[in-house]
C-alpha cells in the first residue's frame, strides 16, 4: 500500500505543476502586473511612477518568466514566475496584498472553516443516509413516491433561498440564534447550529435521491435474493446487507470531498459572518487580491487530489475484493 | 435600428438547430422513438408547456433594437437612442416606464417609507407619499380591495377563457392527427386515457395562462410585486431575469458540448498518449475548484473589459459581451464531466464486434467516430446537457452574490437576489424582490428539473432495462 500511495503521489505532480501554470498564464500573462496596479489603484490616470512603486511593494517588479539582468541560478529565480508560482509547491503563500501573510490567514481561519463544513458533512451523511434508506425500505409506496417528488422540488430551490430564508425564520422572526458572527472556542456552537442545519436541508433532495439509487440498485442483486428465500426479515435485510453494501459507493463518493472540506463554503459563511477561508476568499474577489485568489486555488487543488488519493485508498479498505495495483 | 447582440445571434442559432432536429427526426424511428417515451410521461408535459412559456418569453426578449429619436442631424444621418430596448421591453413598455421613488409593498397605493412633505398651507408632514402610478384610477382609496378582487376575477375568466380557446383548437388538430372523432378525443383527453399525456399538458396551459391573464388586468395599473430600490416594477425584472437565466442555461451548452464530446470520444477511442494528455488536462482542471476558477476568469474578463471600454458603443453591448463571456467561461470550467462519461463509454464501444468489424472493412477512424460511436453515445450527451441546465440556472444566482455573476446593468435572478439581500436588515422587511426572484427561478429550475428526468428516463437504456427487471417499480 505504501508503494501504491508513493505512486499516486507521483502522478499528482504533473497535475499540480499543470494547476500552477495555468493560474500564473490566467494571473500574470492574461493580466499583467502592470494593470494589476491600475486596478489596485483605483484612478485611470495612474502615473507610471505609481505602478513601478506599487510594483515594488508587492514584489512583481521583476520579469516573468526570464531575468536577463541577473547571474546564474538567480536568472531564473529572481523571476515573478519562481517567486509567486513555483514557492506555491513549498505552501509559501507569501503576502497577500494588504501586506498580511496568506499562509497565517489560512491557518488561524482554517479552524472556523472546520467547524461548519466538519458537523455539515457529517450530520448531512447521517440524515440523508438514514432518509435514503426509509424511501428505499418503502420502494414503490406513496411514501416513495411524494419523498421523490420532495427531494426534486427541494432540488431546485436555490442554496440562497434556504440562507436568507432560515436566517429570516430562525434568527429574525423567532431570535433563536445570532444572525451573524463567530466566537472562538465552546461558545461557537451558538453561530454554526444555524448554519449547519441549513447545509444539510439544502443538500437533503440530490443527496438522499442518490443514495436512494444507490441503495434500489443494491436490493436488486442476487445475494439479496438468498437473504430472503433464507428466511431473513425485511428489516434485517436493509439495515445489516443492503446498508453496508450501500454504503460502499456512497462512502468511496463522498471521501473525495473531505480534504476540501478545509476550504469551506464560499456562500455560507459570508452570510452567516463566519470568519473561515470561504468568507476570506469572498472578500479577496472583492478586492481583487490576485495573490489570496491563486493561494486558494492551489490549496484547492491540492487538497483535491489528496481527495482523489484517498477515494482510492477507502475503496480497499471497505471492499477487500478491491486490490491495490 | 435592430441591433444583434451576441447573445441573440447564438440563441436564434440555437432555436434554428432545435428546429432543423426535429424536423430531422420526425421521420427517423430511431431518434424520434426515444422522444415519444418522454410525452408519455405527465411531468415532462406539464414541464414542457410551463418551459416553452418561459422560452416564449425569452425569445421575445432576444429581438433587440434601438429606438430612432427621429432627429435628422445635419449629414442627413437618423440618431438612435443609446438605450437597446427588446421585444420584450416594447411589449411591456408601459411597467417599464412607470418607475416610482423607491420601494413599495405590492398593490400598495404608497410608498414604503415616509417622507417630508409640504402642504399646502406650508406645513411640513411626515407621510407616506402616494404612488405616481399605481392605482391611478381609483377615486377613492377605499375602492383598493374591489378593485383588485373585481380585476383578478376577470383577469382569471379571461385567461381561463383564452385557455379554453386554445385547447378546444388543440384538441381539433390532434383528433384530425389521429383520425378520430372529436367527441371520443375530447373524452378520452380529459379522462387522461390518451397514450401522449395531453391533460397535464393542457392543465399547465390552463394555469399559465391564468398567470398571464392575471397580468395583464391588474399590472397596467398596480405594481403586482411590488417596487425596488429605485422603483422599478419587480415583475418587469423577473419577466427580464428569465432570458439571462435561458441564455446562460443553452449558450453554456454551446462550449461545452464540442469540447466535452469531441475530446471525450477521442480520448476513449484512441486510447494511448492522446488518452493520456486529455485525461491529464481534464484532471487538471478538475482538480481546481470550479468556482474559484470561475471567479479567477471572470476578475480577469472583467479587468479586460474595463481597459477596453472603448470598444462597446452601448452598455447593453458591453453587458452582452459579459454574458457571453461568462457562459464561456462556464462552458470552459464544465466541460470535463461530459467528457469523462464519453470517454468511459467509448472505451466500452471501441471493443465491440460492430466497431471491430468497421475496422476490419477498412473504415476510416473519422468515419467510425461519426457512424458508429458518436450515435452510440447520444443519449449521454443529451442526458448531460438537460441535466446541466437546471444546475446552470441556480449557479448563476451565487455567482451575482460572490460578484463574479453578470454585470450589474442586466437584470438577472441573481442581481435581484443580490439587491434585494442588502436590505434584509430592513423593519419591517422588504420581501417581495426576493420572493419573486425565487419563484420565478423555482418554477423554470423544477420544470427543467422534472423535464431532465423524464428526458433521462427515456433515453437511458440501462434505465428502461432496470426498470423491466425490477418488475415495474416507479423510478
Amino acid at each position: 500500500m505504501f508503494a501504491y500511495i508513493i505512486r499516486r503521489l507521483a502522478y499528482a505532480i504533473p497535475i499540480l505543476i499543470g494547476v500552477n501554470i495555468l493560474t500564473f498564464a490566467l494571473f500574470f500573462v492574461v493580466n499583467t502586473p502592470d494593470d494589476m496596479a491600475r486596478m489596485q489603484l483605483g484612478a485611470k490616470r495612474v502615473t507610471p511612477e505609481a505602478i513601478e512603486k506599487w510594483k515594488l511593494e508587492h514584489g512583481y517588479d521583476r520579469p516573468l518568466l526570464f531575468n536577463s539582468e541577473a547571474a546564474g541560478i538567480e536568472r531564473i529565480a529572481s523571476t515573478i514566475f519562481f517567486e509567486k508560482s513555483v514557492k506555491l509547491f513549498a505552501l509559501d503563500f507569501g503576502n497577500a496584498d494588504d501586506g498580511r501573510s496568506i499562509g497565517h490567514e489560512i491557518r488561524t481561519r482554517m479552524w472556523a472553516s472546520l467547524a461548519l463544513a466538519i458537523p455539515v458533512f457529517l450530520v448531512g451523511l447521517a440524515v440523508h443516509v438514514t432518509f435514503a434508506l426509509i424511501l428505499a425500505f418503502f420502494r414503490g409506496s406513496y411514501l416513495d413516491f411524494w419523498g421523490v417528488v420532495v427531494c426534486v422540488a427541494m432540488m431546485s430551490i436555490s442554496s440562497l433561498f434556504y440562507i436568507i430564508g432560515g436566517q429570516y425564520l430562525v434568527s429574525k422572526l423567532l431570535a433563536l440564534v445570532p444572525i451573524s458572527g463567530y466566537a472562538a472556542g465552546m461558545d461557537a456552537w451558538k453561530f454554526v447550529i444555524l448554519p449547519v442545519v441549513i447545509g444539510v436541508i439544502h443538500n437533503i433532495g440530490s443527496s438522499t435521491r442518490w443514495y436512494r439509487t444507490v441503495f434500489l440498485e443494491e436490493i436488486f442483486k442476487d445475494y439479496v435474493r438468498t437473504a430472503r428465500a433464507k428466511g431473513l426479515s425485511e428489516r434485517v435485510i436493509m439495515f445489516r446487507h443492503v446498508l453496508k453494501n450501500g454504503m460502499i459507493p456512497i462512502l468511496t463518493g463522498v471521501v473525495v470531498v473531505i480534504p476540501s472540506l478545509f476550504l469551506g463554503s464560499l456562500v455560507t459563511e459570508s452570510f452567516f459572518g463566519i470568519p473561515g477561508l470561504g468568507t476570506y476568499t469572498i472578500e479577496a474577489i472583492n478586492s481583487q487580491d490576485f495573490g489570496v485568489v491563486r493561494s486558494m486555488v492551489f490549496l484547492g487543488s491540492v487538497l483535491y487530489i489528496v481527495g482523489l488519493i484517498a477515494t482510492d485508498i477507502s475503496y480497499t479498505l471497505v471492499d477487500p475484493r478491491v486490490r491495490f495495483d | 435600428m435592430p441591433v444583434m447582440l451576441w447573445t441573440d445571434a447564438l440563441v436564434w442559432f440555437l432555436m434554428a438547430t432545435v428546429i432543423v432536429f426535429i424536423l430531422y427526426a420526425r421521420r427517423r424511428e430511431h431518434l424520434s422513438a426515444p422522444w415519444r417515451r418522454v410525452l408519455t410521461s405527465s411531468a415532462a408535459m406539464a414541464s414542457a408547456v410551463t418551459l416553452g412559456g418561459f422560452l416564449c418569453i425569452g425569445l421575445i426578449d432576444s429581438i433587440h433594437y434601438r429606438e430612432s429619436l427621429g432627429a435628422v442631424k445635419g449629414d442627413g444621418k437618423q440618431a438612435y437612442a443609446v438605450e437597446v430596448l427588446s421585444g420584450l421591453d416594447w411589449m411591456l413598455s408601459d411597467l417599464r416606464k412607470r418607475q416610482e421613488k423607491t420601494y413599495s409593498a405590492p398593490f400598495a397605493l404608497h410608498l414604503f417609507q415616509k417622507e417630508s412633505l409640504e402642504r399646502p398651507d406650508g406645513k411640513i408632514v411626515r407621510v407616506y407619499p402616494r404612488l405616481h402610478h399605481a392605482g391611478k384610477h381609483l377615486q377613492d382609496e377605499n375602492e383598493l380591495t374591489g378593485d383588485i378582487a373585481w380585476r383578478f376575477a376577470s383577469g382569471i375568466v379571461s385567461g381561463s377563457a383564452v385557455a379554453i380557446a386554445l385547447v378546444m383548437l388543440g384538441i381539433c388538430w390532434i383528433a384530425r392527427h389521429a383520425a378520430a372523432p372529436y367527441g371520443a378525443m375530447l373524452t378520452a383527453i380529459m379522462s387522461g386515457a390518451t397514450q401522449v399525456r395531453w391533460r397535464p399538458a393542457f392543465l399547465a396551459l390552463w394555469v399559465l395562462l391564468i398567470g398571464v391573464g392575471l397580468a395583464a388586468s391588474l399590472a397596467p395599473h398596480y405594481h403586482v410585486l411590488g417596487t425596488d430600490k429605485v422603483g422599478q416594477d419587480v415583475l418587469y425584472q423577473a419577466l427580464k431575469s428569465i432570458r439571462t437565466a435561458l441564455v446562460i442555461g443553452t449558450i453554456t451548452t454551446l462550449v461545452t458540448l464540442p469540447l466535452g464530446v469531441l475530446l471525450g470520444i477521442a480520448a476513449g477511442y484512441f486510447k494511448g498518449w492522446i488518452d493520456d494528455i486529455i485525461t491529464y488536462v481534464y484532471t487538471t482542471i478538475n482538480s481546481i475548484p470550479s468556482v474559484l476558477l470561475i471567479a479567477a476568469s471572470v476578475l480577469l474578463m472583467q479587468g479586460y473589459i474595463e481597459r477596453n471600454a472603448e470598444l462597446f458603443q452601448t452598455t447593453a453591448e458591453r453587458a452582452d459581451i459579459r454574458l457571453l463571456l461568462l457562459c464561456v467561461i462556464l462552458g470552459l470550467t464544465s466541460w470535463t464531466g461530459l467528457a469523462r462519461l464519453l470517454r468511459g463509454e467509448s472505451l466500452k464501444l471501441r471493443e465491440l464486434e460492430y466497431i471491430q468489424a468497421a475496422h476490419a472493412l477498412g473504415v476510416t477512424h473519422l468515419r467510425t467516430i461519426t457512424r458508429h460511436i458518436l450515435p452510440n453515445t447520444m443519449h449521454i450527451v443529451l442526458i448531460a446537457l438537460v441535466m446541466e441546465f437546471s444546475s446552470l440556472v441556480l449557479a448563476e444566482a451565487v455567482l451575482s452574490y460572490i460578484g463574479v455573476g453578470v454585470d450589474p446593468t442586466m437584470i438577472s435572478f441573481g442581481t435581484m437576489i443580490n439587491t434585494a439581500r442588502l436590505e434584509m436588515g430592513r423593519e419591517p422587511m422588504v420581501w417581495w424582490s426576493l420572493s419573486a426572484a425565487f419563484s420565478f427561478m423555482v418554477i423554470l429550475v423544477l420544470a427543467a428539473n422534472l423535464f431532465a428526468d423524464a428526458v433521462r428516463d427515456a433515453f437511458d437504456p440501462r434505465n428502461a432495462m432496470g426498470r423491466v427487471a425490477a418488475g415495474g417499480t416507479k423510478a
